[in-house]
């Protein structure tokens, strides 16, 4: 038997430096390029003294025409800004799921608020034909989802987990059911509202951007807030009450932020799949089990990838346009599965 | 100190402990025997806040702040496969952490402290999934230390351990028993290892206390063949009793 040694301390788990540097700098890249690539060829120096010119107090003579001005500043960045911001958001809300079902499968869109979303926009489309209210219903339905979810969910079983997931499942294929229906008797919208199934940041302007950005914002507070007691529920339930946390509280505050935020993207992007899924575990495989790493770091890397998808999105066929959904799917499916298989092999 | 009264759990309208009452003092060590599902975890997972439970649970001044007055060691924890032995002990500071804070200095010396008293310097980089039985049992037990609540409650502690490891992670519990004035509750099937080591047992059988006392009161041919079955000697010996199992069937 062995002494007992001298106490070293440890330092709790954090993004490390180089995480962080290829983070911002992917970030960087992604957002460069969103912002340079299109039809209208803007000069990369003319852009930064534009952007730098933008900014309040400070000046900057950047030589771009009125026209590449509007270009950059009307269309290109709202784009850029609103594929980094649903981006951010999907990729958190998913880990914070991960985190709070202690699922590595769960993704935003478990307790229906995608079928919702789809629901309210499909109604949106077949009845009023009114682009303007695509939005409204589309959150009101992925909102009104998730309240039935919760309900059914606390009705049947209590307060597990388990059986909450179930109960989004009942949902999604409930409302998925209607959404079907109402397209049945609707054949004529079926057009719009499939190119709004499969995502799409095509109309936005500064209008969605600034409509989204409050709830990304308090979500993007209270889940990295609440980044060490994901940790803590991995316990599980039972030894993370023992811990002293209000489990079914701490579940209750991270699945509504998480939800609203997501709820608030969907409506404005439509449903981008896949993102918060490969997302986290990538981060996860590459940079370590911890949400205290995983939360911080979504942020940016879902953010970058949308960001990537979108531009992927207009360039790969222009001068026609792919949904965003099929890209996030089609290259995030296959690399995914590269990381999954190269660390299998280093392990 | 740590009190049960009139406590009753039943699962799922089937009652499997009390109404019992049960006070443990300061500074005390009290031994849970009983054969399997006698309620011993039970009574443990009660105070913790696990399992619902009918009665009064206390502790010291009254007011149970679970994590804080009282550290749970599970007979079978959740170890995620890739944590760090050093992050997995980090986390019983969480009752002394605020809901959205971080730790603090005292937080990681409380760490490295518990980390060095179960000799798991060497370990603290390792992830769970990559440890023995035994290595995993004693960062358990650490994460429960670092918690340095009063009482202290172990379910099974030496299950997963050798005789010598065993023995070593009860004396680490012991010396800071007496270090620390520390409170502590085991729950252990090796009957002769409860013995040395704990002041007063209680043995449960079906959900009741059948027996109280001192090790030598409690450790009886008859009082535990009336309640595991036949088959069990006890050899007195100047540090208290030696259970040993005898083979009921004597036809060779």
């Amino acid at each position: 038997m062995s002494q007992t040694s001298t106490p070293t301390l440890i330092a709790p788990a954090r993004p490390g430096r180089p995480a962080l540097g290829i983070a911002v700098a992917v970030l960087g890249v992604a957002v460069l390029g969103g912002l340079l690539v299109g039809p209208a060829r803007i000069d990369v120096g003319g852009a930064i003294a534009a952007l730098y010119d933008a900014i309040p107090g400070f000046e900057s003579a950047h030589g771009l025409t009125e026209v590449e001005q509007r270009v950059l500043f009307d269309i290109r960045l709202p784009r850029v800004v609103m594929g980094a911001l649903v981006g951010a958001v999907l990729a958190l809300a998913g880990a914070a799921y991960q985190g709070v079902f202690r699922n590595p499968l769960a993704d935003p869109y478990l307790l229906g608020v995608a079928a919702g979303a789809g629901l309210g926009a499909t109604l949106a489309f077949a009845w009023t034909g009114n682009e303007a209210l695509v939005a409204p219903l589309a959150l009101a339905g992925g909102l009104a989802a998730v309240v039935v979810t919760y309900t059914l969910g606390r009705s049947v079983g209590g307060r597990t987990a388990t059986s909450l997931i179930l109960a989004g499942v009942a949902v999604a294929a409930f409302a998925t059911a209607l959404q079907t229906y109402v397209l049945q008797r609707h054949v004529e919208s079926i057009r719009e509202v499939y190119s709004w199934i499969l995502g799409r940041l095509v109309t936005v302007g500064w209008v969605n951007v600034l409509a989204l950005l409050p709830y990304a914002v308090v979500a993007g507070a209270v889940l990295v807030a609440a980044r060490r007691l994901l940790d803590v529920l991995g316990l599980g339930d039972e030894e993370a009450i023992a811990l002293g946390l209000n489990v079914t509280r701490v579940r209750w505050v991270v699945v509504t932020a998480a939800t609203l935020a997501t709820a608030a993207a969907v409506s404005v992007s439509g449903l981008i799949g896949f993102v918060g899924i490969i997302v986290p575990h990538t981060i996860r495989i590459l940079f370590g089990w911890s949400y205290r790493v995983i939360v911080p770091l979504s942020v940016l890397f879902g953010a970058a990838f949308l960001v990537i998808a979108d531009l992927a999105a207009r360039t790969l066929v222009a001068p026609g346009e792919l949904p965003i959904g099929v890209v996030t799917a089609f290259f995030g499916a296959p690399f995914f599965l590269i990381v999954l298989r190269s660390l299998r092999r280093a392990s | 100190m740590i009190g049960w009264r009139q406590v009753a759990v039943a699962y799922e309208g089937k009652r499997v402990l009390g109404p019992m009452t049960l006070e443990v003092q300061d500074g005390e060590w009290l031994g849970l025997i009983g054969p399997n599902g006698a309620g011993k975890s039970t009574l443990l997972r009660a105070a913790v806040g696990v399992v619902e439970h009918d009665g009064d649970i206390s502790l010291g001044n009254g007011r149970r702040r679970m994590g804080l007055d009282v550290a749970w060691m599970p007979q079978r924890p959740n170890l995620p496969d890739d944590m760090s032995v050093a992050d997995y002990v980090l986390l019983g500071r969480t009752p002394h952490i605020g809901h959205f804070g971080t730790e603090n200095r005292d937080d990681l010396e409380s760490t490295a402290a518990a980390l060095a008293s179960l000799d798991l310097n060497d370990l603290s980089h390792r992830t769970l999934g990559t440890l023995s039985g035994g290595e995993a049992q004693r960062a358990v037990l650490a994460r429960a230390l670092a918690q340095e609540a009063p009482v202290l409650l172990l379910d099974e502690p030496t299950a997963n351990l050798d005789i010598g490891h065993g023995i070593e992670v009860l004396e680490v519990v012991d010396g800071l028993r007496l270090k620390e004035g520390l409170t502590v509750v085991t729950a252990v099937h090796d009957l002769t290892l409860a013995g040395r080591f704990a002041d007063r047992l209680v043995l449960l059988s079906h959900g009741a206390i059948v027996a109280e006392g001192t090790p030598s009161e409690v450790l009886t041919e008859e009082l535990l063949t009336a309640h595991y079955g036949p088959g069990i000697r006890v050899i007195a010996e100047v540090d208290g009793p030696t259970v040993v199992p005898v083979r009921r069937s004597n036809d060779r």
